[in-house]
């Protein structure tokens, strides 16, 4: 009997096998499923062998990627089998074929249910499989306390235990808030000083989970995680059987030391003695042997210590000793190696003072860029991205450049992107920097986008220096045989504006640039022909004295294209003809485009949005996140009579401009009689008081030399990007604490946070100072009370306290008593007022005198953005008129936000409620996605009204959208830059360094430097 | 680990195990797209592929290309170490792929790193199965069949 229904699949499997191809294959894969529908129909009479065998041949069916959509039920069913054979059979179908938002897993809660709190341990392990891998939400609510009792107990066996670990990850890690964790670490404590090593893997995995999700209910398991290292990595105090290829379990010294990357420190010396001698020894013990497999395990715990020692900010020698470990891994043969060594070593760019060492091997990641195997050129062109700065910006360039004509097309437009950043970022000099993207646009016109050019004509345009250079340089690519059509369109336009001051070389004058032009006119398409129409008019212009033979031509060519079907090539030949034979006036109308503002870089913003797969904690990606509020094109404000259709790029795209000679070319046709030529064409679009980053952004990177101001307005930007990350607070600590003997009690930074979300607490403690805080607010105004208070027996003298404001708030700090008597509080009210939406923090700088110390402190007021919100929840039929009224920027900005820290949407849900953000649930249909509103008030905008929504992509939490609106561009933007710090995590160690040296005399540097 | 993939150098699909949800039209068309990717790599290529913000970190052996989807900050080494763990239990016990494969990894996360003991763990278990076993032998011999 067995063997029969054996047969059936064996002979199933083999016919399968057989197929000699995908069409037959798929033919038979039918017929079968055909035949096992019809059987399970007839119910009747299909015992639960027959049954068996049939989800044997459906799961074979969904192996083969088929899909099964029925027979799920039979599967389900089996579970509650009796027999050890059927329930088999029931699980693992089940957990193969249903996912965990499946209807019918609903119905075998129950029975899984028993089998876990059954005797049975063979069914226990059964049931916690299944639940392990596709447990949902109400697997969840009903067995996550069950599971988390096997886990403990003493009387199961490990087999058990080790799978109950695991299901309980799994049902932590999707619904952290129905599996209740609180009061944890003790157990967890326990279980780290499992003997058993099957057990111990398997709830470190868990640990890794509960310590990312909060480390700091977890701070005793701390020392455990390093006794775990130094059994495994220098006692190697492991049975036979958990040593792979000699390696003490490879898995769990790796996942050991994932955990502790989650703590921000290690703080006990002894401790942190230990750990650092156990990751010397790996860094220093690993070689390179013969055997792969033991190769990887090895570099396995060789990069994770790596990771773990950058997290550590460990000491300057050991971070040079990285850095020469992965130069050399750089060079070696094995392409594992040779990969993990370039992404690694581009997550180091990130840690202070390497950078110089990583120059060092300049040379060999350019090697790589011409790696046979794409995900290393991958790594390496993230790596040159990430390490060029104005020193070595030329070297980078050219390669990328000379890469590009051999590079393959999956990467052409992500290298043509980053070479055109980094040349404007970093040119030594503006001529190099239009080299290079003419060189660009020759190579791979593809692939270079309309932004890259525009931008040229931007710089070229607003220096006068450069334009004889550009235009020559376009006169030289326009002898090229053939070339792209993006080439054509910048040299007409180059050519157009500035040809005339080449007119006394050679084969420049008017006329060889009209023929040399015009000769590709027959082979581009109809946007560059509206460009070359423009050239033609401006070359028109240009020849003076006026040269009959090229004017016929011209006029030819206009008089041919007044037929255009193209109605935008047709009105431009129109009104040039006609403008042309006008004389004079064509001089003032086409006249030199004015200069263009200064805006900040699209390109940027682009690099932003590249492909996802790009790595996550890729230098492009981190620079985008920390340049984020530069990235963001400044929105312009424009009059209501502009035209609506010019976009924001309008001051570079050609039919625009043409759209504003339009203007002006109607402006003189109405006024007829006679101001002729007086009218000048304006410069488009821009009102110089909407730019909201005002003087924040003004050094930027047209004018001067680029390089030196985009690096500067980074730092201030990066600064001001995380005022609420861990390490950018730490960045405060060294202005105030350089010369200080005194350590503060707790971390400032945390201590900080934590008040931006609640009105009371301490905001500083040391052993003789505690500055406590209460604060009240209504609408745009607050009132905080400081509680100095004294801790010691003796008086506090010369204490000060000043408030540095930022320039949108107005705070008045009554007076504050020079001395404080012992153990005595004094209570100081300090007022504040909101004038207008601001990320800037305000600082108070605390100080006095213990002995003969001087302690001074310069601490963040928690007067934060969100203190002036008020919770106000709104109907939908509030919300939809509203959010459909704010249409667009800068009322309303989008922003597609990559590296959130995972958080589940209940937890996104608390975080915007904590901010004073009100989550109005049902609003948005789509579950994954929130709506939160709020009342903000300041001075200025008096009361407004802020809508949020934030849509969520359930598979990859580390990136979401963000739509904010409010009625005021400013606070539009500022809610949206507030609202991602909170859900981004920075990595710790890849804050840039604190700007030490501040003269302390300028208050105005001193808060840059502090925020 | 978000799925384990089985692909034959054809581009037949072998194994597939989801730990995350994905829909079945997902489903194609991750595998299509990277047996796509990986089988079109040379031998002497790292084992690891960019794809969509995660990495697959894959390892041939014989004919058969063992595929594990992980994020991008994971251990690669420590995945690439896993595979070939699994295949030597494979090849320790001719069992059947699937319940091994739960017994090293639930829930995408590593289980039993001693092979002794995965094999002495599945050994009851077919023990109980007297008559099941023929049918997954079946199976572990198109496994073994392939991986040769």
């Amino acid at each position: 009997m067995a063997l029969s229904g054996m047969r059936g699949l064996s002979v199933f499997i083999s016919e399968i096998r057989n197929c000699q191809n995908k069409e037959q294959e798929r033919l038979r894969v039918d017929k079968e499923l055909g035949n096992i529908r019809t059987r399970f129909k007839n119910e009747k009479g299909l015992t639960p062998y027959d049954k068996k065998k049939y989800v044997w041949k459906m799961l074979y069916i969904f192996m083969l990627g088929y899909d099964v959509d029925f027979g799920h039920m039979e599967a389900v069913s089996l579970i509650s089998a009796p027999k050890y054979p059927e329930k088999q059979v029931g699980y693992l179908v089940t957990s193969c074929l249903l996912n965990e938002n499946h209807d019918f897993l609903r119905l075998a809660i129950n029975t899984v249910r028993n089998d876990i709190i059954g005797r049975n341990e063979t069914f226990q392990c059964l049931a916690l499989t299944l639940v392990g891998n596709i447990g949902g939400r109400e697997f969840a609510e009903s067995l996550a306390p069950d599971v988390q009792k096997l886990l403990i107990s003493s009387s199961c066996r490990p087999l058990v235990r080790k799978k109950a670990a695991l299901c309980l990850l799994r049902l932590f890690r999707k619904n952290p808030d129905v599996v209740n964790v609180d009061g944890w670490s003790d157990r967890m404590t326990q279980l780290l000083d499992e003997r058993n090593l099957g057990v111990l893997t398997s709830s470190m995995s868990l640990f890794v989970a509960l310590v990312s999700n909060n480390h700091e209910a977890y701070w005793s398991c701390l020392p455990k995680c390093v006794k775990v290292l130094e059994r495994l990595a220098r006692n190697h105090d492991v049975p036979q059987e958990y040593t792979y290829y000699g390696i003490p379990s490879p898995w769990l010294q790796v996942k050991t030391m994932r955990a502790l990357q989650y703590f921000p420190t290690v703080e006990d010396p002894n401790t942190r003695r230990s750990l650092f001698e156990v990751l010397q020894r790996v860094l220093m013990g690993t070689d390179v042997v013969k055997n792969v497999n033991k190769n990887n395990a090895s570099h396995a715990v060789l990069f994770e210590a790596l990771a773990l020692v950058m997290h550590l900010d460990a000491e300057k020698e050991m971070m040079s000793q990285c850095v020469a470990l992965l130069g050399k891994f750089i060079a070696v043969r094995e392409p594992n190696i040779r990969y993990l060594g370039l992404e690694n070593m581009t997550r180091m760019l990130m840690v202070t003072d390497v950078q110089d060492i990583i120059k060092r091997h300049q040379a060999q990641i350019i090697t790589s860029l011409k790696d046979p195997d794409i995900s290393i050129r991958r790594r390496a062109l993230d790596l040159l991205y990430g390490m060029c700065d104005v020193s070595n910006a030329k070297d980078i360039v050219e390669e990328l450049l000379q890469y590009l004509g051999t590079a393959d097309f999956t990467m052409r437009e992500e290298l043509a992107l980053k070479a055109a950043i980094l040349a404007e970022k970093f040119a030594p000099d503006l001529s190099w920097y239009v080299d290079v993207i003419l060189q660009l646009i020759d190579k791979a016109g593809d692939f270079v986008s309309d932004d890259i050019w525009f931008r040229v004509v931007q710089f070229v345009t607003n220096n006068e220096d450069l334009q004889p250079y550009a235009a020559l340089k376009a006169r030289e690519y326009l002898d090229k045989p053939a070339i792209h059509e993006t080439m054509v369109k910048v040299s007409a336009y180059l050519l157009g504006e500035y040809s005339h001051l080449l007119a006394r070389r050679p084969g420049c004058t008017p006329k060889e640039i009209f023929g040399i032009i015009h000769e590709k006119l027959p082979t581009v398409s109809t946007p560059t022909i509206s460009i070359l129409l423009s050239t033609y008019a401006k070359i028109l212009m240009h020849s003076q004295p006026p040269d009959p033979e090229l004017q016929n031509q011209i006029w030819a060519i206009f008089s041919k294209y007044e037929s255009c079907i193209d109605a935008e090539i047709q009105q431009r030949a129109v009104e040039y003809l006609t403008l042309s034979r006008k004389g004079a006036a064509l001089m003032d109308i086409l006249a030199e485009m004015p200069k263009f503002p200064e805006r900040e870089s699209s390109l940027i913003k682009k690099a932003e949005d590249t492909e996802a797969d790009t790595a996550e904690l890729s230098a492009i990606k981190l620079r985008a996140q920390q340049q984020a509020s530069t990235a963001l094109v400044v929105t312009d404000q424009r009059p209501a009579n502009e035209s609506p259709q010019v976009s924001q790029l309008a001051m570079v795209k050609i039919p625009s401009m043409n759209n504003m000679e339009n203007n002006s070319v109607d402006q003189e046709l109405t006024q007829a009689n006679g101001i002729l030529g007086e009218v000048e064409p304006q410069p488009p679009t821009h009102a110089p008081d909407a730019d909201i980053l005002g003087d924040l952004l003004s050094p930027l990177a047209i004018e001067g030399p680029p390089g030196v101001s985009a690096k500067s307005e980074h730092n201030i930007v990066s600064g001001i990007e995380g005022p609420l990350s861990e390490d950018d607070a730490l960045a405060l600590a060294p202005v105030g604490e350089q010369d200080n003997v005194v350590k503060p009690i707790g971390d400032v930074a945390e201590r900080f946070h934590a008040l931006c979300l609640k009105d009371s607490g301490v905001l500083y403690e040391d052993p003789y100072v505690q500055i406590g805080i209460k604060a009240e607010w209504r609408a745009h105004q607050g009132s905080f009370v400081l509680f100095l208070g004294n801790k010691t027996t003796s008086s506090l003298v010369s204490v000060q306290a000043v408030i540095l404001p930022p320039s949108h708030l107005k705070l008045v700090l009554s007076s504050v008593p020079e001395i404080i008597p012992p153990r005595a509080q004094v209570q100081c009210p300090l007022e504040v007022e909101n004038i207008r939406p601001s990320r800037d923090v305000a600082v108070l700088d605390f100080s006095y005198k213990f002995g003969t110390n001087m302690v001074n402190n310069k601490l963040r007021l928690p007067a934060v953005l969100n203190k002036f919100f008020q919770p106000t929840p709104v109907s939908a039929e509030e919300f939809f008129p509203q959010w459909r009224l704010l249409a667009g920027p800068p009322l309303k900005l989008q922003e597609v936000v990559r590296g959130v820290r995972p958080m589940s949407l209940g937890e996104m849900a608390n975080l915007l409620n904590s901010l004073r953000l009100v989550v109005c649930p049902g609003l948005d249909p789509n579950a994954s996605n929130l709506v939160a509103t709020t009342t903000f008030y300041s001075e200025s905008t008096r009361a407004l009204l802020c809508l949020v929504r934030i849509e969520t992509d359930p598979a990859d939490r580390s990136q979401l959208r963000m739509t904010v609106a409010s009625r005021d561009p400013t606070l539009t933007f500022e809610l949206k830059e507030f609202i991602k710090e909170h859900l981004v995590s920075i990595p710790t160690a890849s804050r840039p360094p604190p700007q030490p040296q501040i003269a302390a005399s300028d208050p105005g540097a001193l808060l840059a430097g502090l925020l | 680990i978000h799925f384990v993939l089985l692909i034959s150098r054809q581009g037949k699909v072998r194994l597939t195990k989801w730990y995350s949800p994905y829909s079945q039209k997902e489903r194609s068309k991750v595998i299509r797209e990277l047996s796509g990717m990986i089988l079109t790599r040379g031998p002497k290529l790292c084992n690891f592929v960019e794809w969509r913000g995660f990495k697959v970190v894959y390892k041939r052996y014989a004919s058969l290309y063992f595929c594990m989807c992980i994020n991008q900050e994971d251990n690669e080494l420590e995945i690439l170490e896993i595979i070939h763990h699994y295949v030597e239990i494979l090849d320790r016990y001719f069992g059947s792929a699937y319940y091994i494969l739960d017994e090293v990894l639930i829930a995408g996360e590593l289980q039993e790193s001693s092979k002794k003991t995965v094999a002495r763990l599945v050994a009851p278990q077919d023990s109980l199965v007297e008559a099941a076993k023929e049918e997954a032998n079946s199976i572990s011999n198109i496994i073994a069949q392939a991986t040769k």
